[in-house]
């Protein structure tokens, strides 16, 4: 057996090594930069887990259910069910790592997040991803200190090595002396989010370009749900990218208004007066939408923070009030901030079962980067959760079925430069061609009409450029997207069609694509029905 | 806007460095050195005040929002992450100089590699042995700790710090801050002689690096904390008394 090669350190990657390693497994662990600068810094607003320490009889099959509830019935419930049984303790293992977690009388006390009816959400602040991947980071620095653990930042992925449906490694190139060497072995792909596929209209970062799942899926991986992009409803525009102002902010008592004629109108209390403005997030964006379209309302929504507390400020969102002030020159203490819905998450990626395989033997894949857990909707706080418990979950299933007599191999990969043509990287012109093509079809309202002229538009620019492996491959994957979201006949999610806005039973399944002889095909999977009596603990 | 972007090119740590001056226009009010830097490799055929095209100048980018260190560079003399350099700053002056970190190995223009920050980190052995709970009277500082973004922006100020000293400055100072504040048992000695030798020794305590740290790390706090807990054994978490 081979080192198990990780591609990805963000809370994903370093979730799946520290499991590998603790069970004394050895890795690489593959990044384009170190982990400090992988996207799970960014997250802010915290890290979903039933710890019931409100008072308020929170459980665990509450999580489930909120979670199920969230992604409308799309998520596997095996996979959600585990997920949820060991939050409690994935926060508990991040307490323990030195995670300073906001407390009060040393016990973990828990914020509101959007879609979920009790006090769920464990934080630090308003920067959790930071502090807990520092924690993290700590600790798989302990196991790289050994051995365990073998860093490779500045390395990127480049392909699969696939022989006879099996994945057989990676082709890595070192970024830093442009040289590229074959990993042997297993690979989990820990890859993150496509955010590369819409430059600058996400609120996560520019190093997960999306190119390792376009090549992935142009080798024959399958995804799943890629209909399914979740607008945010709270992100200001900043120079180059979409900020995101925390669901945090929301769930410490934030409100959203318009102006219509000339009063302030808290729509979404008006509408939703169970969970107000903690409604999941489609249905926030989707609100935002349609009130900005009624001719008695302004354009802008804002998020009126005003009667937030001084100590809430001050001890649970000081890092926000930091940033706004920063970015808008507006103190949110006394004014209400502008607001628009941004690209945030991707639902949407590659196909998993609940033991984190995909369809080619030997290849699993964890965090972000799958459509694992979050159906057609990822409830805030899920999703740092689903990094750290994939990560692990794969981790184990790799551990469960090696064979423990198979004898470990070390040898440092060798490497060389490469004697055949190699696009170093997507022209970003194309990329934006590409982007453009893409966002007239997928935005917060969709129908067939503009995804038709969305599809064509994408034909064009394959058509009329000349392009390299890198744009090739980021067509393909474009292109599924939109066919995924022209055969969902059905509004469910993130994915609302105003020509068919009902949801469809028929379609409470995964939208699976793969990419087969230039083809690509579009099929339906049924999804599992729960187990009863599924153990506790089981990762 | 328009503003002249002076950067300090080099092809690759072989060739010969080289200066480019470049024409920046936008009418973005909040644009940074990372907004010049992403549209002028992005458009393709930039030219320079020469005339000559542009070729892609590297450097390294991640969040754009100054949370990942990634962006760090020499900015105006100073270093700073790009993506929180506003050329508005600068306007009045009509130029900005852009280099990269020169404490470090230069691997093109103006990435630069800061491994060592990190093989310095494992030399300290920051991590902890046995699972700890932060006590509540630390957790400030362990947050605040927490916040480095290991961008090496006080590296390249600070006077006692080059790349293979046995003094790791304040990155690693701050980042020992925190295993101090948590740790138990042995692993307290242990880090406590890592400090000394990696942290309190070679720090003359000027502070030139607190004034560059983009994440606005309270280092002044953080260092005479872990001073009292390691250097001088006393207990530490109390509320700091103002003098
Ligand atoms: C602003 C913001 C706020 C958020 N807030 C929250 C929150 O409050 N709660 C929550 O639960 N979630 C939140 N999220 C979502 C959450 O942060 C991410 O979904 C999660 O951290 C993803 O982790 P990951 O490990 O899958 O991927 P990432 O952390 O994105 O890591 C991806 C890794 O893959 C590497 N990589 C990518 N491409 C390649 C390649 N070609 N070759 C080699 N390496 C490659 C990168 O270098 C990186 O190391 C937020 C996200 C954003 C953007
Ligand atoms: S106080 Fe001075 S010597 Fe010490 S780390 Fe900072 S800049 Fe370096
Ligand atoms: S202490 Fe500040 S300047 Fe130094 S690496 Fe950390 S964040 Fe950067
Ligand atoms: S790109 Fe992350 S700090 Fe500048």
């Amino acid at each position: 057996m081979y080192r198990i090669n990780i591609i990805g350190s963000g809370l994903a990657g370093l979730s799946a090594a520290i499991t590998l390693a603790e069970n004394s497994v050895a890795c690489n662990l593959i990044s384009l930069q170190n982990s400090e600068r992988a996207q799970s810094v960014l997250a802010e607003g915290g890290i979903n887990g039933a710890l019931n320490t409100m008072g308020e009889d929170d459980n665990t099959e509450n999580h489930f259910n909120d979670t199920m509830k969230g992604g409308v019935y799309l998520s596997d419930p095996n996979a959600v069910d585990g997920l949820t049984k060991n939050a409690p303790q994935i926060i508990r293992w991040l307490e323990s790592l030195g995670v300073p977690f906001n407390t009060s009388g040393g016990e973990i006390i828990l914020r509101n997040f959007g879609g979920q009816k009790k006090k769920r959400t464990a934080y630090a602040r308003s920067s959790t991803g930071k502090i807990i991947m520092s924690a993290v980071i700590d600790e798989a620095r302990k196991y790289e200190a050994c051995g365990l653990i073998k860093r490779y930042c500045h390395h990127e992925f480049v392909k699969l090595l696939i022989e006879n449906n099996v994945c057989v490694g990676a082709l890595i190139r070192d970024r830093y002396s442009g040289k590229f060497a074959e990993f042997k072995g297993t690979v989990i792909l820990a890859c993150g989010g496509m955010n590369g596929i819409f430059p600058g209209m996400t609120t996560g970062t520019t190093q997960n370009s999306g190119d390792a799942a376009c090549t992935v899926f142009a080798q024959g991986v399958e995804f799943g749900n890629l209909e399914m992009l979740q607008y945010h409803p709270t992100t200001i525009g900043i120079s180059g990218k979409r900020c995101l102002v925390t669901e945090a902010a929301r769930g410490e008592g934030g409100r959203l208004y318009i102006e219509r004629n000339g009063d302030k109108w808290y729509f979404m209390e008006e509408k939703y007066p169970e969970l107000k403005n903690l409604m999941p997030r489609d249905v926030v964006a989707r609100e935002m939408f349609f009130v900005r379209r009624q001719p008695e309302c302004g354009n802008t929504v804002y998020l009126d923070m005003t009667g937030l507390s001084e100590s809430t400020w001050k001890n649970k969102l000081s890092d926000l009030r930091e940033e706004i002030i920063h970015y808008l020159s507006t103190d949110p203490k006394t004014d209400p901030i502008p607001i628009k819905e941004g690209i945030h998450y991707f639902m949407g990626g590659i196909n998993t079962n609940e033991c984190h395989q995909t369809n080619v033997q030997n290849l699993y894949a964890a965090g972000e980067c799958t459509c694992q857990y979050h159906g057609a909707n990822r409830l805030g706080g899920n999703s740092m959760l689903g990094a750290l418990y994939g990560g692990r979950k794969a981790a184990l299933t790799i551990l469960n079925i090696s064979k423990k007599d198979d004898k470990f191999i070390d040898k440092s990969p060798d490497f060389k430069v490469l004697h055949e043509p190699f696009a170093e990287e997507a022209s970003p012109i194309v990329i934006q061609k590409i982007s453009e093509a893409l966002l007239l079809g997928l935005g917060i309202v969709r129908n067939q009409k503009n995804l038709d002229y969305s599809l064509k538009k994408l034909c064009d620019v394959e058509k009329n450029n000349n392009l390299n492996l890198r744009e090739k491959n980021r067509i393909f994957l474009a292109k599924a997207m939109i066919i995924s979201a022209l055969g969902r006949k059905e509004s469910r999610g993130a994915h609302y069609r105003e020509d068919y806005p009902n949801r469809d039973e028929s379609f409470q399944k995964t939208s699976a694509v793969r990419f087969n002889n230039g083809e690509i095909d579009l099929k339906y999977r049924d999804i599992p029905e729960r187990r009863i009596s599924a153990n506790e603990n089981q990762a | 806007m328009k503003i002249k972007l002076d950067i300090l090119r080099l092809e690759n740590s072989e060739s010969e460095p080289y200066r480019q001056c470049v024409v920046f226009e936008t009418d973005d009010e909040n644009a940074t050195v990372a907004t010049a830097l992403t549209e002028i490799n992005n458009k393709g055929n930039y030219k320079d005040e020469n005339g000559k095209t542009v070729a892609p100048i590297h450097w390294e980018c991640s969040c754009l929002q100054k949370k990942c260190g990634a962006c760090a560079m020499v900015i105006n003399n100073k270093p700073q992450l790009a993506c929180n350099a506003r050329l508005k700053l600068y306007e009045k002056k009509g130029i900005v100089t852009v280099e990269p970190l020169k404490k470090f190995p230069v691997i093109a223009d103006l990435a630069a590699d800061r491994s060592i920050i990190f093989e310095n980190l494992k030399t300290m052995k920051i991590w902890l042995e046995s699972q700890t709970k932060v006590d509540e009277c630390v957790s400030e500082s362990v947050y605040d700790a927490s916040r480095c973004l290991q961008c090496g922006c006080c590296l390249e100020v600070c006077p006692n710090f080059y790349v293979g000293s046995d003094f790791f400055g304040m990155s690693g100072t701050v980042s020992a801050s925190k295993i101090i504040s948590s740790a138990g048992g042995e692993q307290k000695k242990e880090i406590a002689a890592a400090y000394k030798k990696h942290s309190y020794n070679g720090c003359g305590k000027s502070l030139a690096c607190r004034d560059v740290c983009p994440a606005g790390i309270d280092v002044e706090r953080l260092l005479v904390n872990s001073n009292a807990a390691a250097v001088w054994g006393r207990k530490i978490g109390k509320k700091n008394k103002k003098a």
